[in-house]
């Protein structure tokens, strides 16, 4: 029993005038069924979970080899599920069902928010190309005013379609849903953003993430022996520190794996001529092997002065400490959510797993983290961004940066003092 | 229940049906600000109980100066004379410049986050979960924290690259602000306690809403205010005036009611006001174009290390000529008339207010109701909280935002200047060429052969 999540777990709460979410019914697929029946059930129900989690991975690997598209397709449909998920959770306790507005209201927010979040990455990264086309130069020109009218227009209706008994519940859904969307979508546009960075800085972290877990509980399996925090009781402190140290070797080995293929470290770009993704550059600085000296303690053990290592290996050890330290507090917030609201699972669709909120619950904080992790240690701004930001300036503020631009150049001494030739 | 007069806890306000006679009509508006009802509506959910009332706190020189009236008439009175405070308040605080406008509207902020907040502890009971106050205001501390530091860093560029802490605080801004709300995060998650659960949850949610809710907005506010303060000025004028025209149109023509969430606004009342208020804001626009104090986006001179408000107006505050359609001319026999481009766009925000603004005020109506609460507060004696002042301003600053950076200004040369310093060599090079051949080709700089340094 050990080997089942949130077993029978579940605490009274103070508010009981609202009623269990009923769980929805077992679709293991026939073919797995048949071919253990073998088997007792618990033997069983750990067969599932292995399988299935080895088709995850496996499928996880595909996509990667698919290349950008396939997983920007990929994280939009995972979004698109959670937030269904979650959506049908708030229905389930609120009763909300005999409230047919509400469902469209909560897609139609879905995707106006989404819109606008790739209407952004769009301008940003497809510069060039929406410069082309005339009808994509006006929305991307005016991209905010037409998210704006849009989203007002969702809160016309749902104004309009308050109904006298429901004022409460309908408020309810609607921070629900508003509540849904600053978690799921924000977070699937940071993936995104840093998907366009490099695809390592979307596999590396997810990779820390299920290494975590797995590792976390291996730790536990064998070692675990006091408990974490009370509200996960099979988490154990051994678990803990043991996931911590595992995820950071992980993650230092798995960099150095990686930052070799020029397909996971470069920027995803947009090429004009051939109007396809291409992963082809040079890899930047933090991609090429360079020497470090060892501590002196380190010197002594292993007998070598210096070792080559990437600079994102030394980045990966603060990716994995976070997803090992951090990443846990995600899962004791979905855990403590589904307590509240007198659920097993977020939903069925994985058999032996829950549905996709559950496998994602980690992961929730991670993607922010590293969004905010490359724009303050990594990049600048995205050069294209700037030169747009620019060309949209009057023509006597061009001027005037164009000036302390040269100034500083100058000073850099990549600007020869006098004049160049045109 | 007497259904012909209540007397509510709040001190005398009155709750009137409609259908009775002008001074009961133009009472009960007073009473209860567009929104009169004889009864509260039932809810499905009905364990929530009622959120008990907070006391009436007139001041007390008020009461006494009435005493001697009776309690109809005092209640016009209180409710006049609070709203020619602060409508006298409001100017005061323009006269007094933009660093008093700053703290006035973080002021109005904290005071609405308190607000809603307070109530979402009456409907969920959460008095006795301590660990919920400090945390709602640590959230608000960090968003605030947030945007107000991107804010610095944008406008304050040179005072900020002076300072050495101020710059490491600016470059790890936003890792910054993430940990600090990380930190919060993890508060919330250590907090939860066994029998709780939910109610945690809901407050947890209340207060993200609320923040998104107020702060962006307050935020959104204190941008405009930079870009000018007549941008400021102008939309909260605008729905003010919408609110007091659309009632005077309403009490003398009023006869369609509007929407059943508010049973005293009527069609007439929102089509006259509509027309009212792109009047008075064509007016009001002219008037205030015309001073460089209102016009001119708000500075800050790293020399006398103050705001300034000092510039050469732009285009938009410039009288130009205009030429009438054909048939206005034939009405007016004028061919052309000056006007300020800003009288245009202000049709445009006026517009706005008119027809997007009630919903707001709406939205706050239906969640009133939802949770049976007569208002936010009892701040302001005979208005109720500051939250039920601000209720149609909601949509207005977002609005005029989104307006000003799709239409009017374009990105903010000093953060533009900021983000290229901050580029790659080589990028900065490229970037350096490409705006040269640019300016070039606009006829900006001289071909060919560059001037000397």
């Amino acid at each position: 029993n050990r080997l089942l999540r949130h077993a029978g777990l579940l605490d009274t709460d103070s508010d009981s005038g609202v009623s269990e979410v009923p769980v929805p019914a077992d679709d293991t697929p026939e073919v797995l069924n048949k071919a253990l029946s073998g088997l007792s059930s618990r033997w069983k129900n750990w067969w599932v979970r292995g399988i299935l989690t080895l088709a995850m991975i496996s499928f996880f690997f595909i996509i990667i080899y698919l290349g950008p598209m396939v997983l920007m397709m990929i994280v939009l449909c995972v979004q698109i599920k959670c937030f269904h998920e979650i959506i049908t959770i708030g229905y389930s306790v609120y009763h909300s069902y005999h409230l047919p507005w509400f469902r469209t209201l909560s897609w139609y927010f879905l995707l106006c928010v989404n819109y606008f979040f790739y209407g952004e990455t769009v301008t940003d990264y497809f510069f060039t190309l929406v410069q082309r086309e005339e009808p994509l130069r006006i929305l991307s020109k005016y991209h905010r005013f037409i998210s704006f009218a849009l989203y007002l227009t969702g809160f016309c209706m749902f104004v309009l379609s308050l109904v006298k008994k429901h004022y409460r519940l309908q408020f309810y859904m609607f921070g629900w849903t508003h509540v849904t969307l600053l978690i799921v979508v924000t977070q699937s546009h940071l993936i995104i953003h840093n998907l366009f960075e490099g695809m390592i800085w979307f596999i590396v972290p997810i990779s820390c993430v299920i290494c975590n877990d797995i590792m976390a509980y291996m730790f536990g399996f064998f070692f675990g022996r006091t408990p974490l925090i009370k509200l996960s009781p099979k988490k154990t402190w051994e678990g803990f520190i043991g996931g911590l140290f595992a995820t950071i070797v992980f993650g230092i080995l798995l960099s150095y794996v990686m930052s070799g293929y020029r397909f996971f470290v470069c920027p995803v770009e947009f090429n004009n001529d051939s109007n396809s993704f291409t992963v082809d550059c040079k890899p930047s600085e933090l991609f090429q092997l360079q020497d470090y000296g060892l501590p002196p303690v380190l010197q002594s053990i292993t007998g070598w002065t210096t070792v080559k290592l990437y600079p994102f290996q030394i980045h990966s050890i603060a990716l994995s400490a976070f997803a090992s330290i951090m990443g846990p507090f995600g899962g004791f917030f979905a855990s403590g959510f589904k307590r509240a609201f007198k659920i097993k699972d977020f939903a069925n669709t994985i058999p032996g797993h829950g549905g996709i909120m559950d496998r994602f619950d980690c992961q929730y904080l991670m993607a922010t983290f590293v969004n905010v992790y490359i724009a303050s240690f990594i990049r600048g701004p995205n050069p294209s961004k700037v030169i747009q930001q620019l060309l949209a300036l009057r023509p006597d503020q061009q001027l005037h940066i164009f000036n302390s631009l040269k100034a500083h150049l100058t000073e850099k001494g990549l600007l020869p003092a006098l004049e160049e030739a045109a | 229940m007497n259904p012909l007069i209540q007397l509510t806890h709040q001190g005398s306000r009155l709750i009137l049906p409609t259908g009775h006679s002008f001074a009961t009509n133009f009472l009960s508006w007073l009473a209860f600000p567009g929104e009169g009802e004889g009864e509260m509506e039932g809810d499905s959910k009905a364990d929530t109980p009622d959120v008990p009332p907070s006391t009436d706190n007139t001041p007390q020189c008020l009461n006494k100066a009435l005493e001697g009236l009776s309690s109809r008439w005092k209640n016009w009175w209180i409710r006049g004379i609070l709203s020619l405070t602060m409508i006298i308040g409001f100017f005061l605080i323009i006269y007094l410049g933009p660093i008093m406008l700053i703290l006035v509207v973080m002021g109005v902020q904290i005071k609405c986050f308190h607000e809603i907040i307070t109530i979402g502890y009456r409907v969920y009971h959460s008095y006795d979960l301590p660990w919920f106050r400090t945390l709602s205001w640590y959230f608000l501390i960090c968003v605030n924290y947030f945007f107000y530091g991107e804010t610095v860093a944008d406008y304050f560029g040179a005072l900020v690259q002076r300072e050495e802490p101020l710059q490491f605080l600016v470059r790890y801004h936003r890792f910054i602000s993430f940990a600090l709300y990380l930190a919060g995060f993890c508060m919330f998650v250590l907090s939860l306690v066994k029998k709780h659960y939910r109610l945690q949850f809901y407050m947890f949610a209340w207060t993200h809403v609320t923040l998104l809710i107020v702060v962006t907005q307050s935020h959104l506010v204190i941008q405009n205010l930079f870009e000018g303060m007549i941008w400021f000025i102008v939309p909260i004028s605008i729905v003010i005036c919408n609110d007091i025209m659309a009632y005077l149109f309403g009490f003398f023509f009023g006869r369609t009611p509007l929407i059943k969430l508010s049973p005293k606004k009527t069609w007439e009342g929102f089509i006259g006001g509509f027309f009212a208020t792109v009047v008075f804001s064509f007016f009001f626009a002219y008037l205030i174009s015309q001073y460089q104090y209102f016009v001119c986006p708000v500075e800050y001179n790293s020399e006398t290390n103050r705001f300034a408000v000092e510039c050469e107006p732009s285009n938009l505050f410039m009288i130009q000529e205009y030429t009438l359609p054909a048939v206005v001319q034939n009405a007016v026999r004028c061919k052309t008339v000056n006007l300020y481009p800003f009288q245009i766009h202000s049709i445009a925000l006026s517009t706005f207010a008119s027809l997007i603004g009630p919903f707001g005020g709406f939205f706050a109506s239906g969640f009133k109701r939802a949770f049976k609460i007569k208002d936010f507060a009892d701040t302001i004696p005979g208005h109720g909280g500051i939250m039920d002042r601000f209720d149609c301003q909601y949509l207005m600053a977002t609005f005029v935002h989104v307006y000003i950076t799709s239409f009017i200004r374009g990105p903010n040369p000093s953060k533009v200047l900021q983000q290229l310093l901050v580029l790659q060599p080589e990028q900065q090079l490229s970037i350096f060429n490409t705006l040269r051949n640019h300016l070039r080709e606009k006829g900006m700089l001289p071909p060919a052969v560059e001037e000397a340094q």
